[in-house]
This record gives C-alpha cells, sequence and structure tokens, in this order.
C-alpha cells in the first residue's frame, strides 16, 4: 500500500542496464537519437480508462505517446489502442468543417458550411423549442466523459431528456452496487490488489479500467495469489486465470446463490461485519397485505430499529451499544417483524438455491462450487489480514489494527447485461458483505468519492417541463420509491426513454438505446431534436440495427422524418453521421480540453481521490471544434441561465474557462487540485485562473494521498468520512450502511399491491411484484424464457477485443491490421455435432433476424455459447475505410440480430429489452441457432448495406503509410 | 515456402547451364568433343546464357537488386555469398575457355586448362546453390541429406541431356552420352522418389509445442497476430493442397524423367535428324518437368514459422 | 560481418511470463510505435485501409489453446526476435548487413548494406524478420538499441518500449548472461524455456510458462465446508456465535 514505487513496471527485471553508456560497439548505430522537442502531459481516450499519457512531440507533429508513470490510473503502463492514438489522431475518417445536410437521410450527402451558420440553425431550432415544450430536445451524449457538463447544459435547458450511454452499457452494475453498498466496482472501487490472495474475475468488459486490472492481475500473478475467472469465454484476463469456470450466460446469479447457500450452511459468515456495517439486523414488517408490510420498523424520527437480544426490547439500528439480534421473529406495537438477516438466512439456505440444484443450469459441477465455497471461506476466515494502523470508527471507537479478509472480486458487463443483471450484481455484493470483504485490506475497495449513501442522495428531476425554465435539478438521480418516478397521473412515462417510469424504475443511468424507436413511434410523444454525441446508434450502439436504420429514416404521411432534426456531433466519419441533419465535428482527444471530474467519472483510486484534464497538445489542422466548448457557445447563444451573466453575455469563454470558473455549489467545481485563489485547497475553494496550468505542471492529473488510518473501512472510518464531508462527497459525517435488503425496492412492490399514491398501471403490476424484490434472486433471461429452446439452443455473446474500443478501433492502421475480421467462436463439439469445420461460413439466426459470418473452432468456451468480437463489422464508405475492405465484407455485427425489445407480454406490451429494474440493455441476453451457409454465399457477411457517400473534401484514404520516416529524415539531415 | 518464379526459375537455369558448362568444360578440356565454332558458340552460349538468365532473374527477388555487389563479401559465412563469388568467379575460366575454343579454334593447352577450371567452378556453384537450402535448418524437407546431392544430380542430368541435344544437334551424338543421359535421368528420377518418399515420412522434433515451449499435450492456434496475409505468410506460409501436390509430382515424373527417358531411349534406335529432333524435345521437357519440381521443392517445404500459423 | 563474435560481452534480451501476457497487445503497439520513427523507421504499412493491409511489425502476439491431460488453457503468446546467440540469419546474410553485436548480443541489420535478398527471413525459425516491401530491405527488433542506451531518455526510460508498455508485467529485461542478473534469477525461479531448442540456434530470450494446471499453480488448501452442528442448525449457530 502507500505511495507504490514510480511506474508499474518497476521490479529489479525491468529496469534499465545498471550501466546504461552504450558499448563501444563500432558499427554506427545511433544509439541516442533525439526524441522529442517537448513532452506534453494529458489524458488519453482511446477507451474509457482515462489514462494518463506523455505525448513526444517532434518538429510539430506526435512523435510517440507513452504511459505517465507518476499517474495513478496506469502508472506508466500503456495499452494496445494507447500506443496507437497516432494513428486515431491522424485518421482518414477524421470530420473536416461542419456539414449541413443536402441528400435523404442516411446517403452521406452534405455540404460543408461554417461554424456560424451551423450555430444560427441549431440556435434557431432549440430556441423554437425552449420557448414551447423543451422536452421536445432529446439530449443523449453517448460515451461522453463530461456528463456534468452536458448533464447540466440539458438541465439549464430544461429538458429531462437527457443522459449517456450508460443504459446500454452497465448501468445495472451501478445501480446494484449503488444501491446496495453505496459503490460499484471499476470506476466505483477495486480490488486490493496488494493485499488480496483469492480474487473472484465475472464477465469482465476489456476497456473499463482495464489498465488497472491488468497491472492488479500482474501483481497477483507475482504473488502468486489466486486467480479465478467466472465466464463463459476463456480469453484475455480469463486466459491467465488459475481457474477458468466457463458459466452459461446469464446463470452467474444462481452460481453466487449457491455459494452463499454453502457459506451460510457451513457458518462462514462474518457476523460482526454484517451487524457493524449493513442493515442484516433491522427489523422488517412482515404483515401481509398491509400498507408498510416489507418496509423497516421504524421509530417516530424514522430512524429504522433492530431488536436488542440482551434488553429484549427495539432499538435504533444505528445504536452503537445495542446487541442486535439477526435472527428470530419480534412482535412491536402488535406488529410482526424478522430482522433482514433472517430473511436472507430463510431465501439462501432454501435447497433451491443448493450447489446440486443449480449444477446443471450454470453448466458448473456441483463439486467446483463447493470447491469454490469452501476456498473463499479458508481464504476468508484462515487467512485474515491484520494491518498495524490504529483507526477511529463513526461511532468513535478505536481499533488498533485494520482487520481484513484477503478476497476480492471485480465484474463487469458479462453479469450486468442480461435481463436478470441488476439481481445478479445485487448477489455479488450481498456475497462479499457476508464474507466481510468490502473496503477491508485483501478486499474490495471502494475508490472516492464513493461510498456514498445506499442510494446517494439527488433523484432525477424532471417531474414538471416549462418553457425557458430550467429543471430544478440533474437529469439523472436516484429514485427510492414510486414517489420519484417520473410518471404522469395515468403511470405513463415523461422521458422519451422511459427512465424512472414503472418501465425501469431504477434507471439510474437512464436508457439511450429506446429513444430512437421511441422518438420515432412518438411514444410517450414525439420530439422535435435529437441530439448526440460521439455514440454510433445508426450501427454498433444500438439493437436491432436494421430497423434503427429504418426508423431514422422513416417519413410520416406527410412525407417528414419522423425524427425531424438531428444533430450530431462526432469526431469522425462513422455510421452514424450521414444520418444527421446537422453535423458539429468534434476535434481528436489531443487538440481539446477535457475535465475527468469527481462530479462525474474520476481516476481517483482506493488510496485517494483525484481528476485530471486533458488540454490541446496538438493544433487542429481543419475546421473543428470541441464539442464541450460547442455546447457552451450553444449555451450562451440560447441565454441559458447558467451560461450567460446577466447582461447575456456569455459566462464562459469556452470549455477550458468553464473547467476553472464554474462552481457547481459553492467552491466546488469541476476540478478539485489547486482550488483558492492562491491554488493551496483542495476539494473547496474559491476558482484559481491558474488551476489549468498547475494541473499541466503536474502532468495533467491532480490526486490526494490519504492519511494511512483512512484508508480501509471508509464506510464507516471517521477520519474518512470528515475529509469526505469536506471534500463535498458526502453531505453528512454519517456511516454508510449496506443495504443487503433494499426497502426502497419494496415501496415499488407495494404500489403494486394498491399502496401508496403513485400507482402501476394495472398490466405492469405483476411486472413490478416481481421484480422489485428487494433481496437478490434468479430468474430466467427474459428471452430465454420467452423461446423456443429447441428452435434456439445457443447463447451468442459479444466481448471487446483489448485493442479496439467500441467502433473506433477500424479506422486505426494499426490496430485495424490485428483485428479487420471478426469470426464466429463455436466450441468444437458444438460444431461436430452441426457438422462444421474450421473457416466454414455460417448463419447466425435468432428471432430477430440472421447474419452470415465465419467460424473458427474453440475448446475454451461453455459448450452452448457462440461469441465474437464486437463491433469490428462496419458498414462500406464509414471510418475511411476503402470498399473491399474486411470489415465491411467479412466482417458482421451481432447486433443486426439482438432484438431491442422483448416479445409481447399478455396485454400485447413489448418492453424494450432490457433489465425491469434499470433498463440496462440486455445484449447478452441473445440466443441463436447457426446453420452452414449454401456454398455461393460463402465468403461475404450479410445483410450488406448501401454504401455512404464520402462527405466533401474527403481526401481518399492512403495506399501507404511510412509514419515515422520523417523523423528519421530529419534527424539524419541534422547529422 | 513460397515458389516466387524468379527463385524457380534460377535455380533450374543455372543447375541446367552449370551442367551444361560443367560438361562441355571437362568434354571440351579432355578433347572429347572437337573445336568446332558453331558448337563452341551455341553450347557455350547456351550454358552462359542460362546461367546469366538465371542469376539475372534471381535478381528479381531482390529487394535493392542495385546494392547486389555487396553480396560477394560475406563467403566466409554465407553459402548464399559463396554462390555468388563462385558463380562470378566460374565465369573467368568458362569466359577464357569460350574464348580459346571459340575464337582461336582450340581445346587444349591453355584452353583445356580453363575448361577443366570452368568444370570445377560450375560444379562448386552449383554444391553452394544446394547448401543455400540444405542448410536452413528452419525448413525439414531441406535440410536433409538429399538437398545438395539433389542439386548436383539434376544439375548434371539437366546439362547433359542439354549436352545430348546439342551434340545431336551437330549430328555429333554418342551413344556413349546418350547412355550417360539416361542414367542420369533415371538416377535423377529414383532421387527425387526417394527425397519425397523421405519427406513424407519425415518426423520432424520441431512441432508447435518445441515453438511455443509449452510441454506435452496439442498446441492450436486460436487467432493469428493479424487477420490479413503478412509477409511471413506470403513469403514462408505457403499451403499447397495434398491433391494439388500430388497431381504436380506426377506432371514432374512425367515431364522431367519418364518422357526423357523415352524420347533418348527412342534416340538410340533413330537416325539423325530424328535422333536430333527426340534429343531437343526431351531437353525442353525435362527442363519444364524441372521448373515444376522446383516449384514443388518450394511448395511443399514447410517452414518452422508456420508451426505458429497453425498452417 | 556476419560471421559470429566469438564471444559477446552481454547477452541482452527478453523475458516473456506466458503465465502473465493476457493478450492485450499493448507491447506489440508500443513496439511499432516507437519503432516506426525508431532506428529502422519507417515500419510500412501497405494498404493501410483496404483489404489487403500488411504491415511491417517487430512484435506479434499469437493466441493458442494448450490441451494436456490435465485441463486446457488459453496461452496469449508474444513472438519476437529472441537475439540468438548462434543465430542462422545473421550467418546467411551475404552481405554482412545482418549482424550480432560483439557488445551485447544485439543482432541487427545494417539497412544500408541489405539488398532484400530475404534469406535471413528464410533461415531464422521464428519469423522475427519482416521485409518492408516499399523499402526493399529487411527489418526487425533492435531490442529498442535506440532507447537501452539513449541518453536523450530519463535513464529510467532507458528499457524496450514493449517492456515498459506491458500493463500485466509480464515482459522482463536484462542481461540473460549473467546468472546472477534479475532477467536469469526469474528465469531459473520460474523454470524458463528456449523456443526450438532442438534447430540449436540457443535463444537469448526466454519464455516462463504457464502455471495452470501445474505444480506451480497458484491454490487454496480449502478443506470441505460442513453444515453447523450447532443446535437449531444455522439460525442455532447464529445466535450462539452471537452470545459469545
Amino acid at each position: 500500500m502507500h505511495r507504490p514505487p514510480r511506474g508499474a513496471n518497476s521490479a529489479p527485471s525491468q529496469r534499465p542496464l545498471a550501466d546504461t553508456r552504450a558499448p563501444d560497439e563500432g558499427d554506427g548505430v545511433d544509439t541516442s537519437p533525439d526524441v522529442s522537442d517537448s513532452i506534453a502531459k494529458t489524458t488519453c481516450y482511446m477507451c474509457a480508462c482515462r489514462c494518463g499519457i506523455d505525448v513526444h512531440i517532434k518538429d510539430g507533429k506526435v512523435r510517440y505517446i507513452n504511459g505517465n508513470k507518476d499517474h495513478p490510473v496506469n502508472r506508466g503502463v500503456i495499452c494496445g489502442k494507447g500506443s496507437s492514438g497516432i494513428m486515431q489522431h491522424y485518421s482518414p475518417a477524421r470530420l473536416r468543417k461542419p456539414l449541413l445536410r443536402t441528400g435523404p437521410r442516411g446517403s452521406g450527402e452534405f455540404r460543408e458550411i461554417e461554424w456560424e451558420e451551423a450555430f444560427s440553425i441549431a440556435t434557431e431550432r432549440l430556441s423554437n423549442i425552449r420557448r414551447t415544450d423543451p422536452k421536445k430536445l432529446a439530449f443523449f451524449t453517448g460515451r461522453d466523459q463530461s456528463q456534468s457538463l452536458t448533464g447540466w447544459w440539458a438541465s439549464q435547458f430544461g429538458t429531462p431528456n437527457f443522459a449517456a450511454h450508460g443504459g446500454f452499457c452497465s448501468v445495472n452494475m451501478a445501480a446494484g452496487g449503488l444501491y446496495t453498498i453505496g459503490g460499484s466496482f471499476w470506476e466505483f472501487g477495486e480490488p486490493d490488489w496488494d493485499n488480496t490472495r483469492y480474487f473472484m474475475l465475472f464477465g469482465v468488459a476489456e476497456d473499463h479500467d482495464s489498465n488497472p486490472i491488468k497491472i492488479g492481475l500482474g501483481k497477483l500473478k507475482a504473488r502468486g495469489a489466486k486467480v479465478v475467472s467466472i465466464n463463459p469465454c476463456r480469453t484475455g484476463y480469463n486466459a491467465i486465470a488459475d481457474d477458468w469456470i466457463g458459466i452459461r450466460p446469464g446463470t452467474d446469479g444462481l452460481f453466487v446463490f449457491a455459494l452463499i447457500h454453502e457459506l451460510l450452511r457451513a457458518g462462514r459468515v462474518d457476523l460482526d461485519y454484517l451487524l457493524r456495517y449493513t442493515n442484516a439486523h433491522v427489523l422488517v414488517v412482515q404483515e401481509p397485505g398491509a400498507a408498510d408490510d416489507g418496509l423497516f420498523v421504524r421509530d417516530g424520527e424514522g430512524n429504522p430499529l433492530a431488536w436488542d437480544r440482551m434488553a429484549k426490547i427495539p432499538i435504533s439500528a444505528t445504536d452503537a451499544s445495542a446487541k442486535p439480534a439477526l435472527t428470530g421473529s419480534f412482535t412491536i406495537d402488535g406488529r410482526h417483524c424478522v430482522p433482514v438477516f433472517q430473511l436472507i438466512a430463510d431465501r439462501y439456505l432454501d435447497e433451491s438455491y443448493a450447489p446440486d440444484a443449480v449444477a446443471e443450469r450454470c453448466g458448473i459441477a456441483a463439486d467446483t462450487i463447493r470447491r469454490i465455497a469452501a476456498e473463499l471461506a479458508h481464504v476468508a476466515f484462515e487467512q485474515t489480514i491484520e494491518l498495524p494502523i490504529a483507526w477511529t470508527d463513526w461511532a468513535g471507537r478505536r481499533h488498533e489494527t485494520i482487520k481484513g479478509r484477503p478476497v476480492s472480486m471485480h465484474a463487469m458487463r458479462g453479469i450486468s447485461a442480461h435481463s436478470n443483471g441488476f439481481h445478479t450484481c445485487r448477489a455479488l455484493h450481498l456475497l462479499q458483505v457476508l464474507l466481510g470483504t468490502v473496503d477491508v485490506p485483501g478486499g474490495f475497495r471502494f475508490k472516492p468519492p464513493y461510498p456514498r449513501s445506499a442510494p446517494p442522495g439527488p433523484k432525477p428531476a424532471g417531474k414538471t417541463v416549462k418553457p425557458m425554465t430550467p429543471l430544478e435539478g440533474m437529469p439523472l438521480g436516484f429514485v427510492c420509491g414510486p414517489d420519484d418516478l417520473l410518471v404522469d397521473e395515468a403511470g405513463a412515462p415523461l422521458r422519451i426513454d422511459k427512465a424512472y417510469s414503472w418501465d425501469a424504475p431504477l434507471a439510474a443511468h437512464g436508457l439511450m438505446h429506446t429513444v430512437i424507436r421511441n422518438a420515432w413511434a412518438g411514444d410517450p410523444y414525439p420530439i422535435d431534436t435529437l441530439m448526440m454525441y460521439m455514440s454510433n446508434m445508426a450501427w454498433n450502439s444500438s439493437m436491432n440495427t436494421v430497423e434503427t436504420i429504418a426508423m431514422l429514416t422513416d417519413h410520416d404521411d406527410a412525407g417528414k422524418y419522423r425524427i425531424p432534426f438531428i444533430i450530431y456531433s462526432d469526431a469522425y466519419y462513422s455510421e452514424t453521421v450521414p444520418f444527421a441533419d446537422l453535423v458539429l465535428p468534434d476535434t481528436t482527444y489531443l487538440e481539446r480540453h477535457d475535465c475527468i471530474s469527481l462530479l462525474d467519472r474520476p481516476i481517483s483510486h482506493a488510496d485517494g481521490p483525484g481528476d485530471a484534464i486533458r488540454h490541446p497538445v496538438v493544433e487542429p489542422d481543419r475546421d473543428v471544434r470541441p464539442f464541450q466548448s460547442v455546447l457552451i457557445e450553444l449555451g450562451a447563444r440560447l441565454g441559458l441561465p447558467g451560461f450567460v451573466d446577466e447582461d447575456g453575455t456569455a459566462k464562459y469563454r469556452d470549455y477550458a474557462d468553464y473547467i476553472v470558473n464554474h462552481e457547481r455549489t459553492s467552491g466546488i467545481g469541476p476540478l478539485a487540485g489547486w482550488r483558492g485563489k492562491d491554488g493551496t485547497s483542495i476539494g473547496r475553494g474559491e476558482a484559481n485562473p491558474d488551476q489549468l496550468q498547475r494541473y499541466i505542471d503536474n502532468g495533467g492529473f491532480w490526486h490526494h494521498d490519504f492519511a494511512d488510518d483512512q484508508r480501509y473501512y471508509k464506510m464507516a472510518n471517521r477520519s474518512y468520512l470528515d475529509f469526505a464531508v469536506q471534500m463535498g462527497f458526502i453531505p453528512k459525517a454519517e456511516p454508510i450502511v449496506f443495504q443487503l435488503y433494499c426497502e426502497p425496492m419494496q415501496r415499488f412492490r407495494l404500489a403494486a399491491r394498491g399502496h401508496g399514491r403513485a400507482l402501476p398501471p394495472e398490466g405492469d403490476r405483476q411486472r413490478i411484484e416481481t421484480y422489485m424484490d428487494p433481496l437478490p434472486f434468479w430468474y430466467m433471461p427474459f428471452e430465454e424464457a420467452a423461446i423456443d429452446l429447441e428452435k434456439y439452443p445457443l447463447h451468442a455473446l459479444t466481448q471487446r477485443p483489448m485493442h479496439m474500443y467500441h467502433s473506433w478501433g477500424s479506422q486505426n492502421a494499426w490496430l485495424r491490421q490485428i483485428t479487420s475480421q471478426n469470426r464466429l467462436f463455436v466450441h468444437q463439439r458444438t460444431a461436430a455435432d452441426l457438422g462444421l469445420v474450421d473457416d466454414d461460413w455460417v448463419w447466425i439466426e435468432s428471432i430477430n433476424g440472421r447474419v452470415k459470418g465465419q467460424i473458427k473452432l474453440i475448446d475454451g468456451v461453455n459448450e452452448s455459447t457462440v461469441w465474437t468480437w464486437n463491433a469490428v463489422g462496419k458498414r462500406r464508405g464509414s471510418w475511411g475505410l476503402k470498399d473491399d475492405a474486411a470489415e465491411s465484407n467479412r466482417g458482421f455485427l451481432l447486433n443486426h440480430i439482438i432484438g431491442d425489445q422483448t416479445s409481447a407480454d399478455a396485454q400485447g406490451k413489448r418492453y424494450s429489452n432490457s433489465d425491469p429494474v434499470t433498463g440496462q440493455a440486455a445484449w447478452f441476453d441473445l440466443r441463436v441457432r447457426i446453420v452452414k451457409c449454401a456454398a455461393e454465399e460463402a465468403g461475404f457477411t450479410e445483410p450488406q448495406f448501401e454504401r455512404f457517400q464520402q462527405p466533401p473534401h474527403f481526401e481518399p484514404s492512403p495506399d501507404k503509410l511510412t509514419f515515422g520516416a520523417e523523423f528519421r529524415r530529419a534527424r539524419e539531415a541534422a547529422e | 515456402m513460397h515458389p516466387a518464379f524468379s527463385v524457380v526459375f534460377f535455380t533450374t537455369a543455372t543447375g541446367a547451364g552449370y551442367g551444361l558448362l560443367a560438361l562441355l568444360g571437362v568434354l571440351g578440356g579432355f578433347q572429347i568433343i572437337p573445336p568446332d565454332l558453331w558448337l563452341g558458340f551455341i553450347g557455350l552460349g547456351l550454358a552462359l546464357g542460362l546461367i546469366a538468365a538465371g542469376l539475372l532473374s534471381s535478381t528479381g527477388h531482390l529487394g535493392r537488386p542495385e546494392r547486389a555487389w555487396r553480396a560477394f563479401s560475406q563467403w566466409r559465412s554465407s553459402w548464399l555469398s559463396r554462390e555468388g563469388v563462385a558463380s562470378v568467379i566460374t565465369f573467368i575460366p568458362a569466359g577464357l575457355f569460350g574464348i580459346g575454343w571459340i575464337f582461336f579454334g582450340r581445346t587444349n593447352g591453355w584452353v583445356a586448362i580453363a575448361g577443366l577450371l570452368a568444370t570445377c567452378g560450375a560444379v562448386v556453384t552449383v554444391c553452394t546453390t544446394g547448401m543455400i537450402y540444405a542448410s536452413l535448418k528452419p525448413i525439414a524437407q531441406w535440410h536433409s541429406r538429399f538437398t545438395l546431392p539433389g542439386y548436383l544430380i539434376f544439375s548434371a542430368m539437366t546439362g547433359s541431356v542439354l549436352m545430348n541435344a546439342l551434340l545431336q544437334g551437330f549430328a555429333l551424338g554418342s551413344k556413349v552420352l546418350l547412355a550417360a543421359c539416361l542414367l542420369l535421368t533415371m538416377l535423377g528420377w529414383g532421387w527425387k522418389l526417394a527425397t519425397w518418399r523421405y519427406n513424407d515420412r519425415l518426423e520432424i522434433a520441431t512441432n508447435a509445442n518445441t515453438a511455443t515451449g509449452l510441454a506435452g499435450g496439442t498446441v492450436r492456434s486460436l487467432e493469428w497476430p493479424h487477420t490479413e496475409e503478412n509477409y511471413l505468410l506470403k513469403e514462408m506460409g505457403f499451403r499447397i493442397a495434398r491433391k494439388h501436390s500430388a497431381r504436380l509430382r506426377e506432371i514432374t515424373q512425367l515431364l522431367a524423367f519418364a518422357l526423357p527417358v523415352l524420347l533418348l531411349v527412342a534416340a538410340f534406335a533413330l537416325p539423325w535428324p530424328f535422333a536430333a529432333v527426340v534429343s531437343v524435345i526431351a531437353a525442353m521437357a525435362q527442363f519444364a518437368g524441372m521448373l515444376v519440381e522446383r516449384w514443388l521443392f518450394f511448395a511443399e517445404a514447410k517452414h518452422t514459422i508456420t508451426l505458429y500459423y497453425g498452417c | 560481418m556476419t560471421c559470429l563474435p566469438s564471444q559477446s560481452g552481454k547477452k541482452l534480451g527478453l523475458v516473456i511470463d506466458l503465465d502473465t501476457c493476457v493478450g492485450c497487445q499493448a507491447c506489440v503497439t508500443a513496439c511499432k510505435e516507437w519503432n516506426t520513427g525508431g532506428h529502422m523507421a519507417p515500419l510500412t504499412d501497405i494498404d493501410p485501409y483496404g483489404g489487403h493491409v500488411d504491415g511491417v511489425w517487430f512484435n506479434r502476439v499469437h493466441s493458442y489453446e494448450h490441451t494436456t491431460e490435465m485441463g486446457g488453457r488459453t496461452v496469449n503468446f508474444p513472438r519476437s526476435c529472441l537475439h540468438c546467440e548462434t543465430p542462422a540469419c545473421v550467418t546467411v546474410c551475404p552481405t554482412g548487413a545482418s549482424y550480432k553485436r560483439a557488445s551485447d548480443g544485439i543482432v541487427l541489420i545494417d539497412e544500408d548494406k541489405c539488398i532484400g535478398c530475404k534469406l535471413c527471413s528464410w533461415a531464422c525459425p521464428y519469423g522475427a524478420r519482416e521485409f518492408d516491401t516499399d523499402v526493399g530491405v529487411m527489418k526487425k527488433c533492435t531490442l529498442c538499441v535506440d532507447r537501452i542506451y539513449n541518453d536523450n531518455l530519463a535513464e529510467e526510460d532507458r528499457v524496450p518500449a514493449c517492456v515498459a508498455a506491458c500493463p500485466t508485467s509480464a515482459r522482463h529485461f536484462g542481461d540473460l548472461g549473467d546468472p546472477l542478473s534479475a532477467v536469469s534469477q526469474l528465469v531459473a525461479e520460474r523454470g524458463g524455456v528456449d523456443l526450438m531448442p532442438e534447430l540449436g540456434y540457443h535463444p537469448t530470450n526466454k519464455y516462463l510458462p504457464p502455471r495452470a494446471h501445474t505444480t506451480r499453480a497458484a491454490s487454496v488448501a480449502a478443506p470441505a465446508l460442513e453444515p453447523v452442528r450447532a443446535e437449531g442448525g444455522f439460525l442455532g449457530w447464529v445466535d450462539r456465535m452471537l452470545s459469545n
């Protein structure tokens, strides 16, 4: 722990030679060439990890990029994408100038316009909307790292219709964690890599927290700690696991419950931890039919109660001196109640969760499940860690050491992108908490500003939408009951994406994946303008691509587009750009300012908070502008309250000016470092005009290191909690209680039973009753439950290649050489059963359609699963690729056959193909069959789409690249 | 290995050319064939022409042919450099022999010495060529005791069949030479069959396990490091279907061995000019057959790099 | 000079840990990026945006499935020049372009002497050499000879680009001729192996084999879980634990 040595790769076997003087070889090799004129330290954007990079500039060009050794995220390492940033920066697909559509939508026919014209078109359109009905602007921002700005902009505009891409990414993981432990994996927390002895990795996507995970895995391997991976596919991180459990997709919850069952049965749970840090002892009303059935028993002030097993009286659950009962059944004021833990024991000790009962469905031998449960218990309880550091808890109790159970876990999209993902994520956290391994040495640790209360405070704004009026808060937040939903009197959604409606009550990240269909259908209402930023919604970011494209181009009876106007900002000519009416060209990541803010997704690690910036290290050679600056100017032109001074003049010059001078609440702005006039404050303080320079001088980031006693038990650590309040992370220095039983969910259930003011429509009641269970449970993913499994016997998944970030990699001359065609990986035995051999071309068929691709046989995959690399298939005419590129001829996109809606229920209603709790897109529910295609169909992918026209003044991509030759010529000329 | 035409033609043409040169040198030098202007001119012209064309063709394989002169420098370690040196040095006695024979009309004295030296040069050059291939450990089919003798036998075979065609053309045909041609062609045939048989049964200690250091069990390629073919696969990853290969072996045997044998036997019985015609056809058929043989020599050679690609 | 040095002062090379490599391609592109502007610049890419893209790279990562009686494992396998002690790629070179440095054992190409005959690539069993068709010369890994001694880089950065980049710490660098060096000790400790030792090239680079399904694998000697024996089953156990 503490500050690690400079750089991750600093083992003695990774250091420079003891004597780095060049030997006298006499071969004329220049061993000390000049490498750069200057080094600019900024933040990578080749994926979502936000690593620190050193950009070496030579003769005004980027010579090379390496990892920043001091940076808390990557500590000097850099991934395959990061080193290929040059090829992204000089991509032939870069947009050059604002574009206005001239041909039909989707053709790619545009004319170039000046920025002034672009601004006036957008301003006129948006100001009209704002004057009449602000919700007619839907603003969705994709893989945006500036959500604290974009969300605030939407709020100032007055539209509730804002979200980024979280709804189709991993909101189950975020919400599952935030509603349970007040934090989650990836940006929210990390395993204690230095101390853990047993690490379980569930369904990980390799572009979130990827370098930190890789660095961590390297540490575990160096120490010989055991790595267990639970994943249908045995590639990437799973390849190096000591134990690979090739689980059947969608059954992780069952597997986890079986582990919990085993641990409970053997009495291998940390009761002391449960009593101190969770609501395990809180009493739950057990009065079926009553309006408070399943809610906590509370005192007059609303504090939850527990039962003191010594005094045999109800006591406040937060009374540190009490001796609460964990089991039993009690009667208080004539009302029957039991502690949460009793409900947990009742549920998970049931034989339906026994290893033998789940083994077949999981595709994991019962003995394996029992063995893993035994290993977890052994490491957690027999290999306990004790750090000799004294700390004080929230109640003032001093502890002489920090105790830890060195079992840690990490999970990501593989478990969250299912329609049962929310409950599975909760199940994982329940397992961690039962083992007493959250925020302890060797366990899973929070990254500040987490933990926050479970769930965090702010509720979503947007109940009332009025012309020329900002929302009363931010569009995204956390609901605690039906009264917080954004629905009308009849229970119909108020947001275009139906987030926070009965369809998806805990939709903490919105549902971007539903916007195009809903806007097309006018359900719940038609909109006027769809404004989007860097998300490839006409291709790999949408389910059901073929219909999505049709919806984007569909006309109404009057011959007008059903989605009347689309504004889109992107740096590259993606498959979505041709569908925009107005295109605002963005810069590359090396040409812009950005802030990686504590208000959004910061770069903290478990030993302290941090944030970072991007700053322009090279000048754009095109007429492009950073989207955030464009948004700020648009805000000023529209006169949005936060963006203009009282005299109506623009408040911020550009994004850089905003980053420094904007204050969200008093003294708290986008950046936490070097605040105050003199730059001596952290977290809170006046704006500092030199702040950006201080960041640049420090390598592009700010990081604060905790004192030793603040590093663990942050949910109940007085010193940490005081610090968190001072920084503005949490409002009060109160302990964060892990919510094993999620009371807010029970409130929705009660509404489904007819209690309360806001009631779900009749047709939704059974769904709410079933899925808003306050304790995690497992159910079959929706698609699997709805279809004929004989006809569609296989699961189909995508994985992200570690060297690609969604669709971006294919425009990159280096990365696309590694993968320009994706194969469908099929288990050897499955292929043999179907009479398929390596390299065969097959139709991959789902209930939603079919797509053609080439197969590769594999052993390391769950036998009932096929999978392929994500987003390699491309549409002809996009991304600067030539017409014969493998991506558009042999590569394929599984999205074409993933439905965006569930099958119709008894009432004929079709929901989004999403988790019923959070609205997370259920990408991995897909079921398919594969059929060998006819000989004449082999060799090319289908469906094929019309080739896009190229924007004006787009130069054909080069036939040859000799990048770097110029540096050598310059060196040789100088000699 | 990719059968680049420049290299296939190079080894076939220089093999035949050096074979012919060696025979001319030794037969001329020992005065077995008479000094004849046209025979000398055409014979040596053909030999040196084949050699020159082959060498020229081989530069087509070079990335920087203008630097080819540098290849003479590393004769101490490199068989390719030795081949370059030997091939060029051989031109000196060959040239002197030609001048003596063609312009001075003699094949004795210093001309004879030059002829014999040219023969030695030709043999040495063919050896160096053979050693280029025989020394390459990553290609088991080449790194065998069959390769060097094969180069020598095929050089002698194609050279003698050419020599026969030449002499027959000048009505100087000899039963001894015809017999030698027949014997050499039979030897070549046998050697090729033995080589194929050896290669087909080759048990190569190097496999995907030793290539990757992964001991025991099976090692199966899952994904290449790149989707499209790269230099390594284009140059060394050439694959030939078993069926295709069998067919080409048949064609090789027919053209390079069977047909020449039949025609040479016929030449025993036929009078001039028919013997000359069949001799020339035999030489042409054999040369074509040897091009196919040499193409297969490359196509059937498996470089260890293919182990990394699982192909 | 393509004769091999009689002995090299040092044997610099890499150690690659197959137990830790996740196949992320970081070393691959870090190498490409440094070297396309480095000693052998450029590493030309032909048809970079088309259907027959083919570039020059010094380092490539394969993936394999290794299956034994003990079980199966996916292995990511980086492949680059091994800087052999007896490299035939050097001795076959007719021009002296290919050479092994006496001082540190690095195998290099002097591009100005290379005629592009490609024989060295035939002589290398490991596929370490790639031909640049645009320049007409052979190119290969330089072990970052322009980094490891580079006075213009901070001392701590004087390691090969692939080693600096590797996110999982699966790559190591040092003098494998010195049995006391950290890399030599790592090889000894982890049972590092040569690739194709039977060919006798004596590679300097070593590979550390995967540990899963071997006696070196991380394991937990956990006794099987038994149900609690307390009166009243699990709930009885909870009560008893709490009253203690």
